[in-house]
């Protein structure tokens, strides 16, 4: 780990103002993976800025929407009584989520921000276009079973690890960011940027700007809802395949559906044209096979992930059965 | 004396509060005046030179003493010594070569550990690279045979061929890792030219001793090794290695005590691996499931500077009554460290293959697997001809099979279900031999009516101070609250490593004959010294409760051990003996023997596979703690569940670099992967092997087990997986 300075900031303006002087600074909440990622000097920044005292913890349920503060634990959101009643995708998918140790200290925007798992990205002896632009993509035509099946490019096939963000943007959540310019609102699903030509960017924020919530607008999501994620252990290891699935259903018949995936894209991966597939639909397994085959268009495996292609839409499947077997 | 009071009983671990308090002081754990903290450099090629390493910028960050590698110092004066061996161990600062990426080359000393890491991360190597292997299979065109390990045959080559039922199948199973929790290091400091003490991780403290008296040239008596709590092993720490050689000579050159804590990346590239197999398993039978022939070829992986070689192929020779079987084995050299045994070792490569085969075959033949082992039992061992000591493996089948509810098993596979999951049974048999070596031990009474057993042996988990209590208890008839065992010290008498399941047969051994010696030393005391007892003898006399009991003409006299003491004017009484097998081992065949169960779910869509209830027996003659024995057992299970499920060390072949070397690549099974485990016992005396007639245990909780799942897996789903890990993939 290199020498760094670390400062305590007070106010998001102190933080932002903080962040934006440094060439290389950063914001550090629960330091969940930017220690690790500074540990194998993977990242060096030269500034830390604590932004831990700043007063955005809060979880508010409004007669249209839910606000939850950046700075709320992962633990805490995952429990949160009205996130079980109104939002459950989202605390099934915290609690896919890592370890209960590390949802104590994972915060809900360090989630968002949180970098990929993919080896090449974490070895600073292999190369890899994310951390050292122009070095190569390591993972194309190496160890690639963990790696993205669709938006990837020539550059990088990296997969974004969160499951808390397939369920947010499935349930439409809204970012909300200020920065040195003010305040600005980014939809979930254009907060994350797939690889293209500058894998170095995972999102769409600016520099010094600070997420301070996430707003889900309020759904009728609350019954027909399941977090599927397949993985090589039982718990705490990152996502071969994910779904987050949620219905609304009139008798059988599907009136709305959301769906999203994890561990395929370098962002959580919103299945649209899936969706779309379902409604007006009966809840069957068939129609249900549809839609995953609808899912499934563009994916492109690479050497190691074909799997994912068969695994994929099995577990569209599998997830919207238990959506709707409840 | 009553026989066997503590031996058996499930006695709380005598150090369990240290470990649970924080109490225990790991090698890391020692602080010491002006100690200096060490980081190692890493080669980042897998094969070439070093053509230049600049240490400028390291030599200039804060608080750095020094950056040594092959340029600033004299290598090692043993690794001066020529031994006649082409094929020897790393000799690291004694040359520029690089063997795997991963090497350790430079070693950073600086004031704190921190900025001995921020420093390393500044040292510059230039390379010279060449074309390295790391693909064993790619590379198998390579292989080659020991004079350890020759071709065995028994009867008939090939024989299977001929058999109306055949199967061959092959089986691959990966690199995996030791990764115990506690990090490999060690603190090394120097008082003169010539005395060397250590705190080290390390299964043998006297292994550490002999092979730093080789590579040092200072003798035995100037080298102290300490190793009194060991964070886990599994095997990796049964050898000396690179990162301690390198920080005993950067601790000598900077004149002042050095630590060093490798990383968790480190572990992969420096302390060993269980090394990856290729194997072959030809098995032919009659048409009512008579072995007719077994052949077992197998490749493992090895280092390309030394020859590990491990029995993988060894259980196939004596495991079943087969009149004609045929094994071979090679190693192939690839650019990685070289291997280590990694707990249940080659035994449990070969299990996987055997055990799976076994299974295959009784699906050929339309036969219970358990019906098919039973079936070919080698009452006696086919491969040496000679008598077991004991085997009571059919028994365990039965307990085995009753506590699962075998009977539940579907004989067809895919035919059981529950809700999304498929629903199988499997079984698998693990063996390993019941060692005894020689080791010593001392006894120290003390007139208080303490007593302190000695031995310089090691405790990497099984809970082996605990043990030799309750051995020295029911020796000496004194109360195991009055006896501590003391281990990890290079000065207590010898004893071996802590490996291949040994400790409680050879240590074991030992302290149960020193106690013996006391009880004749005491006699004499109480026979010279106190008129009463004048006419004691070990015929008329016994020790029980702390007390000689000695029966006479007027009834029972008894005095306390204490009271013998203190009335001969002996303040501490001291013996040591040295304890080892005799010709037993000449006329019995030893072997502990175990029978795993796993009812397994595997879901169908995804492949996700869940072991739903384990049953594991174990024939290992005497328990002597149940509590610490079934804990063991456990442990083993859960280290199969990972062999079977998860465990796998991933090469980038391109680099010769590993892919996923940290905890949350590399998946050891958590909690959730552990379902309830059932741990029985045979639990009787193995007549032969040692006076406690206790023989192995921690091998046999892991061999075998990886075939039970797999063969439950095939129950399931009716896909058979023939290479480990058995991950969602291969399912769907």
């Amino acid at each position: 780990m290199n020498p760094f300075s670390f400062v305590r900031a007070n106010s998001p303006k102190a933080a932002i103002d903080a962040v934006s002087k440094g060439d290389n600074s950063r914001f550090i909440a629960g330091g969940t993976n930017l220690l690790d990622l500074m540990k194998n000097g993977v990242m060096q920044p030269e500034k830390l800025v604590d932004i831990n005292n700043l007063p955005l913890k809060d979880i508010q349920l409004s007669k249209d929407k839910l606000h939850i503060g950046a700075l709320a634990l992962n633990s805490t959101v995952a429990a949160d009584n009205q996130v079980k009643a109104q939002f459950p995708l989202l605390s099934q998918a915290l609690l896919a989520g890592a370890s209960q140790q590390l949802r104590n200290m994972a915060t809900v925007g360090g989630n968002m921000m949180q970098r990929t798992r993919c080896s090449y990205f974490y070895d600073t002896a292999m190369p890899c276009n994310k951390r050292q632009p122009g070095s190569g993509c390591g993972a194309i035509g190496g160890v690639n079973r963990m790696h993205a099946i669709f938006g990837a490019s020539d550059k990088c096939i990296a997969v974004h690890p969160s499951d808390m963000c397939v369920a947010l943007v499935a349930l439409d959540a809204t970012v909300l960011v200020t920065g040195p310019k003010g305040e600005r609102k980014i939809p979930f699903a254009d907060f994350h940027r797939l690889p293209g030509d500058t894998p170095e960017k995972d999102n769409n924020l600016g520099k010094g700007e600070l997420i301070t919530a996430v707003e889900i607008p309020n759904n009728p999501y609350t019954k027909n809802i399941y977090y599927l994620k397949v993985r090589d252990r039982a718990s705490y290891a990152f996502a071969l395949v994910s779904v987050a699935a949620a219905l609304e259903l009139d008798g059988n018949v599907i009136k709305s559906a959301r769906l999203a995936m994890g561990g395929v894209a370098h962002k959580p991966w919103r299945l649209a044209a899936a969706e779309q597939s379902l409604i007006g639909k009966t809840a069957t397994e068939e129609n249900f096979r549809v839609a995953a085959t609808v899912a499934m268009e563009n994916a492109k495996a690479y050497e190691h992930n074909s799997f994912k292609l068969q695994l994929a839409p099995n577990s569209i499947v599998t997830a919207l059965l238990k959506a709707t077997s409840v | 004396m009553r026989q066997d009071k503590n031996v058996g009983k499930p006695l709380d671990r005598v150090d369990g509060r240290l470990k649970v308090t924080g109490g225990a002081k790991y090698f890391a754990d020692n602080h010491m005046e002006d100690l200096q903290h060490a980081c190692l450099v890493c080669s980042t090629i897998a094969s070439g030179r070093i053509k230049s390493i600049d240490t400028k910028a390291a030599l200039h960050a804060p608080g750095v003493l020094d950056v040594v590698s092959h340029l600033n110092t004299a290598p090692a004066p043993g690794y001066k010594q020529p031994d006649g061996k082409a094929r020897r161990q790393l000799r690291i600062f004694a040359d520029d070569r690089i063997y795997a990426n991963g090497q350790p080359v430079a070693i950073v000393v600086a004031n704190t550990m921190e900025r001995a890491v921020y420093a390393a991360s500044l040292v510059k190597i230039q390379y010279e690279q060449e074309v390295h292997h790391t693909d064993m299979r790619a590379n198998d065109k390579a292989a080659y045979q020991t004079d350890r390990m020759k071709d065995y045959v028994r009867g008939t080559t090939d024989a299977w061929k001929t058999a109306p039922v055949q199967l061959e199948a092959s089986y691959s199973t990966p690199i995996e890792v030791h990764n115990p929790m506690e990090l490999a290091g060690i603190i090394a400091k120097w008082d003169g030219p010539d005395n060397l003490t250590i705190w080290s991780k390390t299964q043998g403290v006297k292994n550490s001793q002999v092979a730093l008296r080789e590579i040092f040239q200072i003798p035995d008596q100037n080298i102290v090794v300490h190793s009194p709590f060991v964070g886990g092993g599994f095997g990796m720490a049964l050898r000396i290695w690179p990162h301690e050689i390198a920080t005993i000579i950067a601790a000598k050159k900077v004149g002042k005590p050095v630590k060093l804590v490798i990383s968790r990346d480190q572990m992969f590239t420096m302390v060993g691996h269980r090394p990856a197999a290729d194997q072959k398993i030809g098995i032919g039978a009659t048409q009512d499931g008579q072995l007719v022939g077994i052949t077992h070829e197998a490749i493992a992986s090895t280092s390309t500077y030394e020859d590990f070689t491990e029995a993988i192929t060894s259980m196939s020779r004596f495991m079943y009554a087969c009149p004609n079987v045929n094994t071979r084995y090679k190693i192939v050299p690839i650019n990685v460290c070289t291997p280590i045994w990694m707990r249940g070792p080659g035994e449990a490569t070969g299990a996987f293959a055997l055990e799976s085969a076994i299974d295959e075959l009784s699906y050929k033949l339309g036969m219970d697997p358990l019906a098919l082992r039973v079936k070919n039992y080698a009452a006696t061992d086919p491969e040496k001809n000679l008598p077991f000591s004991s085997n009571y493996l059919r028994e365990a089948y039965e307990m085995g099979a009753a506590k699962i509810g075998w009977n539940n098993r579907p004989a067809n596979p895919r035919a059981l279900k529950e809700g999304d999951w498929f629903v199988g049974y499997g079984v698998s048999t693990g063996v390993f031999g019941a060692h005894r070596g020689k080791a010593s031990a001392g006894a120290i009474f003390k007139s208080d009516g303490s007593l302190v057993v000695q031995s310089a042996t090691t405790d990497i988990g099984p809970g082996t101070a605990t043990a030799m209590v309750q051995i020295a208890a029911d020796a000496t008839g004194i109360s195991p609250n009055h006896i501590q065992f003391q281990l990890g010290e290079s000065t207590f008498p010898d004893a071996p490593e802590q490996g291949g399941s040994a400790t409680v047969s050879t240590v074991g051994s030992a302290v149960h004959d020193v106690c013996q010696e006391l009880k004749t030393k005491l006699l004499e005391l109480a026979t010279t010294h106190i008129p009463d007892f004048k006419n004691s003898t070990p015929e008329n006399s016994t020790f029980e409760n702390g007390y000689l009991v000695t029966a006479g003409d007027a009834g029972k006299m008894e005095i306390s051990l204490s009271d013998i003491l203190q009335k001969s004017n002996t303040p501490v009484l001291q013996v040591t003996t040295t304890s080892k097998a005799g010709d037993e081992r000449k006329k019995y065949s030893m072997y502990s023997f175990s029978v795993h169960f796993a009812k397994v779910h595997v879901h169908a869509s995804t492949g996700i596979v869940r072991i739903k209830h384990v049953v594991s027996v174990a024939d290992s003659g005497t328990i002597v703690n149940s509590k610490t024995a079934a804990s063991q057992m456990i442990g083993g299970v859960v280290g199969g569940i990972g062999m079977a499920l998860t465990e796998e060390a991933v090469l980038d072949h391109r680099y010769g670099r590993y892919a996923n070397n940290n905890f949350g690549d590399y998946h050891v099974p958590v909690h959730a992967d552990t379902p309830p485990t059932d741990i029985l016992f045979i639990n009787k005396k193995d007549p032969v092997i040692n006076p406690m007639g206790s023989k192995g245990m921690g091998e046999i909780a892991l061999i075998g087990f990886a075939a039970a799942v797999s063969n439950a897996v095939y129950n399931a789903t009716g896909k058979r997986v023939r290479d480990l890990p058995i991950t969602p993939d291969k399912l769907i």
